[in-house]
């Protein structure tokens, strides 16, 4: 059996921070996705990051992609294993997979799972028309492969994800009908909310979406306001005119490899619904394994690179790279999370841990 | 108001006019108004700033300038992920303003251009006449126009249809 | 529709290859997922399942909503599966059967 020092299953942001950090403390990494190339959902945020210079602010996630890579690339000591469907972790961190049309496996000795996130479903009448889509698949159609996913669209919900990807759809020259959001207020950063507002899409708050209309596609939807708990308010019914539906009502972890392992899982509404528990250095309760990014932890992508980096370094240390330079590198990435978190935005990031620790 | 913005997207006019420069200040050339409200973990505004005019406190604190030390180069509208900072020029006279603000839309205006001015609601305020045109690779996409438009839509003029 | 132009990026698109779709030859790019190609092409409908049309959805190979017969192969996630000449896509109903082609 082919055996290495550290597995990252998952090649976005999280995962290729962890392989680079581990990697260059001198420890041989793997890094397997499932993709054709890494990168995961950063090969399509065409917007420019938040965060300090440090974690690359202000450069276009499509940019980071591209030094990633090619950091990854040019390192002698990771392995990258694309088209590679991690299929199950067993006993003694035996990894099984399937490469392509191969079968494979190999044993690691520490693995850091970094498999991201799936967009959640909302539930209304006829929600699985074609030209309901979630808003990652709208953002991958338009800025990977450049196709608009419809002419008209109405975004359910203004979190982040839902104005950045409006504002995007406006550069693919798509119309925005409006941005329904069910909460009272603007969930996104409202600089993002400001942008799409001047360039003349509506943000209806405390309104949703209670059907879709069309027999073979969406022609249209039906919106409806919402009370303070919550629930449709009737007689308020009204129609548009839409051909696509784009959901952004937030994303749930993948961590279904995590549980194989055996790790303490916990329902953390904060941080997107099951996630491993896990300390400070990102090590699970399973022994070895590691999690980073939105596996753990629904956060933005910054946050997930600088996981990344703790978790490959956390990995690192534990196979004996524990020098002091390794450490302090750690140490210096741990502070920088928490200076992230620190702030207004980030309190229900550390609502969501502060009650992992507490249910313990 | 933070009410108004948490709900609507749009800056009241009151948390505007609160950022701007003294009358000095504003009377003597271009400078910039950092229209980020919330706080978020974000400083490229102040780590791109040559003059040293951005300071922040924290990352997730809001930007100040020091209109002492700011030239309104518009060297961080380009930089500013949330396209937040806008240059303010109301020494040209004639009853107009420039209005310098990031543009990643197409098409791109051309100078002597005559476009909608359009307001935070998207709607349109006014006619705007386009006098500085700058893009490139150093903008990265973000292009960086100045339009000059009617000084009465200091607060209302934020973006164009061209 | 294809997006001719846009303000921040450049698109790189593999060479224009044909392949069908319930007969009907179509244009697509190769490598682009099959998925994409039918959008551009205007075809939203990929599946029938319990009676009711399903579509393209994540884009992630993650939902199940696009699976289509793809070559006589049914259950392949056109999302993300590579567009090659000549492929022969047909709207799939039902489950797909392990003997081959779609269940009727």
């Amino acid at each position: 059996m082919k055996f290495t020092d550290v597995v990252v299953i998952g090649g976005g942001p999280a995962g290729m921070s962890a392989a680079l950090a581990a990697a260059e403390t001198g420890v041989r990494v793997t890094i397997m996705d499932r993709w054709s190339e890494l990168g995961g959902q950063l090969i399509k945020q065409t917007h420019r990051f938040f965060g300090s210079e440090r974690e690359r602010a202000g450069t276009r996630g499509i940019e980071i992609v591209d030094i990633l890579r090619k950091q990854i690339m040019e390192n002698p000591r990771i392995e990258v294993k694309v088209n590679t469907d991690v299929l199950g972790i067993y006993s003694d961190r035996v990894i099984s997979y399937e490469e392509g049309d191969r079968y494979g496996h190999m044993t690691a000795e520490k693995i850091i799972i970094s498999t991201g996130a799936a967009e959640k479903m909302l539930q209304f009448e006829n929600n699985d028309l074609p030209g309901v889509y979630g808003a990652g698949a709208v953002q991958t159609l338009m800025n990977v492969y450049g196709i608009q996913p419809g002419q008209k669209v109405l975004m359910i919900g203004a979190g982040n994800i839902g104005l950045i990807v409006t504002y995007q759809l406006l550069q693919a020259g798509v119309n925005v009908v409006a941005i329904v959001e069910a909460a009272p207020r603007i969930g996104g950063y409202k600089v993002h909310a400001s942008k799409v507002r001047r360039m003349g899409v509506p943000i209806y708050t405390k309104t949703t979406v209670k059907a879709a209309l069309g027999d073979t596609h969406v022609t249209g939807a039906v919106l409806c306001d919402m009370d303070d708990r919550f629930q449709l308010v009737p007689g308020t019914e009204r129609e548009v005119e839409v051909d696509t539906i784009c959901l952004s009502v937030g994303l749930a972890p993948l961590s279904e490899l995590i549980s194989h392992t055996g790790a303490k899982m916990h329902y953390i509404p904060q941080l997107g619904g099951f996630v491993p528990e896990r300390n400070e250095n990102l090590e699970t309760t399973a022994p070895g394994v590691y999690v980073a990014g939105d596996v753990s932890c629904i956060e933005e992508a910054t946050a997930a690179m600088i996981e990344g980096s703790i978790a490959g370094l956390s990995a690192a240390i534990a196979t004996g790279m524990n020098r002091p330079d390794v450490l302090k590198k750690r140490d210096e990435w741990i502070e920088q999370l928490n200076i992230l978190r620190s702030g207004k935005t980030g309190q229900k990031i550390r609502d969501g841990l502060a009650l992992m620790a507490k249910e313990g | 108001m933070s009410g108004t913005l948490d709900s609507t997207g749009i800056a009241s006019r009151e948390m505007f006019e609160k950022l701007l420069p003294s009358a000095q200040r504003r009377a003597k050339g271009p400078y910039v108004v950092m229209e980020c409200y919330e706080e978020i973990p974000c400083n490229p505004c102040s780590t791109s700033c040559a003059f040293h005019a951005v300071k922040m406190e924290a990352l997730n604190k809001c930007p100040g300038v020091d209109y002492d030390a700011c030239t309104g180069c518009g060297s961080c509208v380009s930089r500013c992920p949330g396209l937040a900072c806008f240059v303010i020029n109301e020494t040209v006279g004639d009853g107009k303003i420039d209005i310098t603000i990031p543009y990643e839309m197409l098409p791109v205006p051309q100078k002597g251009d005559i476009v909608d001015a359009l307001g935070r609601d998207g709607f349109v305020v006014g006619k705007a006449e386009i006098v500085r045109v700058l893009s490139g690779p150093k903008m990265d996409h973000t292009n960086v126009i100045t339009m000059r438009v009617d000084a009465s839509l200091l607060y209302d003029a934020r973006s164009i249809r061209v | 529709m294809r997006i001719e132009k846009h303000p921040v990026l450049e698109y790189e698109h593999g060479k224009t290859v044909q392949f069908t779709f319930e007969g009907q030859t179509l244009e697509g790019y190769e490598g682009e997922p099959i998925a994409a190609a039918l959008h551009a092409n205007g075809v939203r409908e990929l599946r029938e399942h319990h009676g009711r049309p399903r579509g393209f959805f994540c884009a992630i190979g993650n939902c199940s909503s696009c699976l289509m017969e793809v070559n006589g192969v049914p259950n392949v996630r056109v999302c993300v599966e590579p567009l090659k000449s000549g492929m022969v896509v047909k709207l799939q109903k039902g489950s797909g059967s392990l003997m081959g082609g779609a269940e009727t």
